[in-house]
């Protein structure tokens, strides 16, 4: 796959300058622990459920215990103590308890310490255990219906902002061919602070991510995938403020693909930097043990920055990405590391740029499953014109070996994609597929011809940024604008409240049994 | 000459083509059904040129003919939009030129209202429609302040920022909140400002319509489906075109 003859050297130092810009980042989401990156211990305890009001008991619990004895110290070793004083025979009573105000909490200290630390890890490891159940019940079920036959993977996506529309939805998109569904989210579920409850039938431009809702989506796949003798992956989102949280209901139900970018939240949502990190941080561990491929999201930086100007951003956002993935023990089977059809399609030798950013994507991360996602911003509302850009955006996708393809539609920007719609993107992929999805044997640019330059000069900015990033902090970058053109400083955005500096007494039972890693 | 029909090859020939899904399975009646359809649509005759089945439930198809419609283009109603609907670009030039300055933008949920989904379709880069949010415009500065911010708090916030323009969303309808809580805010910022130096007050939600803005005392009402190019060119037209209210130079 080695088209591109890239030095060596330099691929080396953009690797380190993306550790060292990184290092950092990762020191401090360990020095810190977030409200979300807590509940999610709860939910892998077991806590479901909801009060009256939709607020999930794990918020009631977690914002009691913080009034009484901060978040600093974690909430394992409070709310494990108070189980064992007796205070409620179960979680769900003790949330139920804390919300009324009927129980105090207190940090416990010598051997009531001791004792609330082993309960809790008891507890989060019996979830643990679960999460390692539904990866291997994945593997058991991919070596019984197979893998797609062909790469790219096709991914397609449902949005109706009711699961029982979006079931039957899904599954006949897979019928049709699709290999990956991603339910997409309703519009400001990243904003909000809890993770909804139960299934749910009303949404804007999405569908709620609720553990219900995964858990009868991957039902009703699982019967598809049988039906048709092939695995169908389902996606969804584990961003905004309840990352942490939304990534362990996607272990527990046995989501396949999570789309979890490290600076998404941050520069796209205004959501404060280091809350993001800390969330980050844990949701990729939690991911890195299910079995969890993750989308990266640097399709986005290019529907706000130009697409040549700023192709170096996506790869510095790649290099990054990957480094917290793999910090966090992803393997490269998991990182599909996003990048996107979005040149404007007037300027001259537009396909050639395309082509270029593609294969040095492919050459920089050989072992990853890209995400090539496809043109919308140069979509007009002409589909005939758009029908055409889409073929061009497949033929890249052939020619350079990306893992995973998002099907584009002629329809971008018009409506959302009507059955005829889908139907025809899908052949659109088929006959690209099929005519040129072997080009790539034939495919060599020219050694110093246009691709091949274009391919080290963005390499080259990208080594550039990530010196200026390494001398600057990437808090400060990100601060400065840029990436996506988005000024977003450390000590701004949503979210920041939920964010403590760990005590020395700090004890988070999921995150010990993570960095053990052992199965 | 004002009377006309659609052109294919010759002045005169109506043609035009269609595409379409029929919810029945792929066999003679189907596009026996789609000639029908496009009959009564005023082709005839209709030619499917192509149908093709997708699923085992519906039929696809592309059908061209001549329309037996005539149109008067001297009947043609246009509904104008008191204000010229802006490119990012020619915001950012407007207020460059105009303002010599950037215009402020302080936006928020006010009362008890959770639901950020409008003011974060308008203001955050993500934005809504296919259009980026108002972040996204270099000349503006945008302060969203988020959900649940009380009036007082926004009025605060609304002086520290020297805001232009406050936008307020509002999605929850139970006991009249949305227009509570708005004329609320109008008043608070009546009471708090000259009338000279007061920001335009802009005001969004799925329930209401644009004849409320005198009743909710704000300078503008969106509603359902507006996309944020439609509120930055409106916020260009009032504050840097109209200089209305006119604005201490800050």
């Amino acid at each position: 796959m080695k088209k591109l003859d890239l030095d060596p050297v330099t691929v080396r130092k953009a690797r380190s300058l993306a550790r060292k810009a990184g290092k950092p980042i990762v020191n401090l989401a360990q020095q810190h622990t977030t409200v979300s990156v807590e509940r999610a211990v709860l939910r892998l305890a077991g806590l479901t459920g909801a009060d009256t009001e939709g607020i999930p008991w794990v918020n009631r619990l977690a914002d009691t215990v913080r009034a009484d004895v901060g978040l600093e110290h974690g909430l394992a070793l409070p709310v494990w103590d108070a189980l064992i004083r007796g205070e409620a025979e179960d979680l769900t009573v003790l949330a139920q308890k804390a919300a009324s105000g009927s129980v105090t909490f207190r940090m416990p200290e010598g051997r009531d310490a001791v004792r609330a630390r082993t309960a809790a890890r008891k507890m989060a490891a019996a979830g643990m255990k679960r999460i390692d159940g539904r990866r291997r019940e994945r593997d058991r079920l991919i070596k019984r219906h197979g893998d797609p036959k062909q790469r790219p993977w096709i991914y397609l996506i449902v949005a109706t902002g009711d699961i029982y529309e979006d079931i039957p939805q899904a599954q006949a998109a897979a019928r049709e061919g699709a290999d990956i569904i991603a339910v997409i989210r309703s519009t400001g579920q990243s904003l909000l602070d809890y993770v909804p409850e139960g299934a749910t039938r009303e949404g804007f431009a999405g569908t709620y991510a609720t553990q219900e809702n995964f858990r009868l989506m991957r039902a009703a796949l699982d019967e598809t995938s049988k039906e048709l003798g092939r695995y169908v992956r389902l996606t969804n989102y584990a961003s905004g403020l309840c990352m942490p949280e939304i990534a362990t209901l996607a272990g527990l139900e046995r989501l396949d693909m999570m789309l979890n970018d490290s600076m998404y939240g941050i520069l796209f949502r205004d959501i404060n930097p280091i809350r993001t990190f800390v969330d980050q941080r844990f949701s990729r561990q939690i991911h890195a043990r299910a079995g969890i491929i993750i989308n990266t999201g640097e399709d986005n930086y290019l529907t706000t920055a130009d697409a040549v100007e700023a192709a170096h951003t996506v790869t510095v956002s790649q290099l990054l990405n990957e480094y917290f993935a793999k910090e966090a023990g992803l393997e490269d089977w998991q990182l599909g590391l996003g990048h996107a059809f979005e040149i404007n399609p007037d300027l001259p030798d537009s396909f050639r740029m395309e082509l270029a950013h593609a294969m040095l994507a492919r050459q920089l991360f050989p072992n990853a499953p890209l995400k090539w996602m496809p043109p919308t911003r140069h979509m007009t509302g002409d589909v005939f014109r758009g029908y055409l850009l889409d073929g061009f955006f497949n033929l890249v996708g052939a020619m350079t070996g990306q893992g995973i393809l998002l099907v584009g539609m002629m329809t971008e920007a018009v409506v959302t994609p009507w059955i005829s719609d889908r139907d025809l993107a899908l052949q659109n992929v088929r006959y690209v597929l099929g005519a040129a999805g072997n080009l790539h044997e034939d495919f060599r640019p020219e050694p110093n011809g246009f691709i091949a330059q274009r391919a080290r000069q963005v390499l080259g900015e990208s080594v550039e940024l990530l010196e200026e990033i390494v001398d600057d902090g990437l808090l400060n970058a990100i601060g400065d604008g840029t990436f996506g053109l988005m000024k977003r400083p450390q000590d701004a955005g949503r979210g920041l409240d939920g964010v403590a500096r760990k005590s020395p007494e700090y004890y988070n039972p999921a995150i010990e049994l993570l960095e053990e890693g052992t199965r | 000459m004002s009377i006309i029909q659609p052109y294919g090859d010759t002045t005169g020939d109506g043609m035009v083509q269609l595409s379409f899904t029929l919810p029945v399975p792929h066999d003679k009646r189907a596009e026996g059904a789609a000639v029908q359809l496009a009959n009564k649509m005023g082709m005839d005759p209709a030619l499917v040129v192509h149908s093709k089945p997708i699923g085992d439930d519906f039929t696809f198809f592309v059908v061209y003919g001549p329309v037996n419609h005539l149109v008067d283009t001297s009947k043609v109603e246009v509904i104008e939009r008191d204000y010229p609907l802006l490119s990012p670009k020619e915001v950012n030039l407007a207020i460059r030129k105009g303002l010599r300055r950037r215009l402020t933008v302080v936006g928020a949920c006010i009362g008890t209202d959770a639901h950020t989904v409008g003011i974060d379709a308008i203001l955050n880069i993500k934005g809504f429609a296919g259009e980026k949010g108002l972040e996204y415009y270099r000349e503006l500065k945008v302060v969203n302040l988020g959900a649940q911010v009380a009036v007082p708090e926004l009025v605060r916030r609304a002086k520290a920022d020297k805001a232009d323009a406050i936008l307020v969303s509002q999605v929850v309808t139970q006991r009249e909140a949305h227009v509570l809580n708005t004329k609320e805010m109008s008043a608070a910022f009546r009471e708090a400002y000259a009338e000279d130096a007061r920001p335009v007050l802009v005001a969004g939600g799925p329930r209401f319509t644009e004849q409320m803005a005198a009743e909710l005392g704000v300078d503008r009402v969106f509603g359902r489906g507006t996309t944020p190019g439609e509120v930055a060119s409106y916020l260009v037209d009032a504050l840097v075109t109209k200089k209305v209210p006119a604005k201490r130079s800050a």
